[in-house]
């Protein structure tokens, strides 16, 4: 007989109830298989109708992140054999709302992207004739947060994200750091305004889950501290030397 | 997505007894309760000491009641898990580079500590 293993899968159909519930789905236990194997399993085998998000299935794409027995984690890089014997809760993320089952809606996430501009921003924008030379330790310097996936398990993690959503969050506040270290850049001012806001890095108050949780190491909870340090000298800089040129 | 039917999932007053992080952070945050305490204490002392020798000997007296060495032993365990958390997130907000590498995090955590002892070894040798 085959060792099976129980999936408590949150469930939010609203043409049928405008209340969740958790559905429970016995599936056979492979010790290869991710979450987002038996998730697969279940609408390919058990119930068509169950909904989900996933594309890469390779830990590349961000598109697959859910709660896992209350910890948000990307399905696809999540082995079942991490949670035996089960019951296996398996949810959508945290503090965003729920589209239906296990899909969330992220438009808030994506208008906050916006707002810190994660692009390069240069005076010289159209002049093809240079090329911006960038040396392996400027590279180094925003690397690590150039890594991010937009897979929101940081805001799923973010306490202050949940109680404040207006707060800008994790991964845009560490995109925004990535833009503003790479030395081909000169927005740094532009993006000041959304970070220096109430609602920017000060209402982050380092719980540090946002780190603890992100597949790519990007720490964003550092980016955020660094900005605060980096915030909190300008401010004396510009109280002590009003009229000192700002770059 | 506007015009779309969501269902927002309710936070409640304990959400922060649901992952022991979360326990860890507010655990952090409610230190400041001792800071706030013992600042207080240090305010009154000062007070004390500015009204003369009879007042302070006061104010030292009333400190050696039972309630007050136990609250002052409570705080300073909440001092101390304050300090010691806090030196220990250092290295993330303090990226030091010298030249081409990045000053290691246990050595801005380090100087931290160093600072704090060296700051506490003073205050003691001039008390003494």
């Amino acid at each position: 007989m085959k060792d099976l293993i129980t999936l408590n899968v949150f469930r939010y159909q609203p043409e049928k109830s405008k209340e969740p519930t958790y559905q429970e789905y016995e599936i056979p236990y492979h010790k290869d298989w991710v979450i987002l194997d038996a998730l697969n399993y279940i609408k390919d085998q058990i119930d068509g109708s169950l909904t989900y998000r996933w594309s890469c299935r390779m830990g590349v794409c961000g598109s697959c992140g859910m709660m896992v027995n209350g910890k948000p984690v990307l399905t696809c890089a999540t082995f079942l054999e991490s949670y035996t014997p089960g019951p296996i809760r398996i949810e959508p993320l945290e503090n965003f709302p729920v589209i239906r089952d296990l899909v969330i809606d992220m438009s808030d996430f994506l208008e906050k992207l916006k707002k810190v501009k994660p692009w390069i921003i240069r005076k010289d924008v159209g002049s093809e004739d240079r090329e911006y030379l960038q040396t392996p330790s400027q590279l180094a310097d925003y690397k690590q947060y150039s890594m991010c996936i937009n897979c929101m398990l940081c805001y799923a993690a973010c306490p202050v994200y949940g109680l404040e959503p207006e707060f800008i969050g994790p991964a845009a506040l560490a995109l925004a750091q990535r833009y503003n270290m790479d030395s081909r850049d000169e927005g740094k001012n532009q993006r000041m305004k959304a970070l220096s806001h109430d609602t920017g890095i000060w209402q982050c108050t380092f719980v540090g889950d946002c780190s603890a949780v992100c597949p790519k190491n990007v720490d964003p909870a550092g980016a955020i501290q660094r900005y605060k340090v980096e915030g909190a000298s300008n401010w004396w800089k510009t109280l002590l030397l009003p009229y000192a040129s700002k770059d | 997505m506007e015009g779309l039917q969501t269902y927002k999932r309710k936070i409640g007053i304990f959400w922060w007894t649901k992952r022991l992080s979360h326990f860890r952070f507010i655990s952090r945050e409610l230190t400041s309760i001792a800071v706030a305490f013992i600042a207080i204490e240090l305010l009154l002392l000062s007070k004390a000491i500015m009204n003369g020798e009879e007042s302070y000997q006061a104010f030292v007296q009333s400190l050696t009641h039972p309630i007050l060495i136990i609250l002052n032993l409570i705080a300073l365990g909440g001092i101390l898990y304050h300090s010691i958390t806090w030196f220990n997130l250092a290295p993330k907000a303090m990226v030091i580079k010298l030249g081409e590498n990045k000053v290691p995090g246990f050595l801005i955590a380090l100087g931290n500590y160093l600072g704090w002892i060296v700051i506490s070894a003073i205050i003691v040798w001039s008390l003494l």
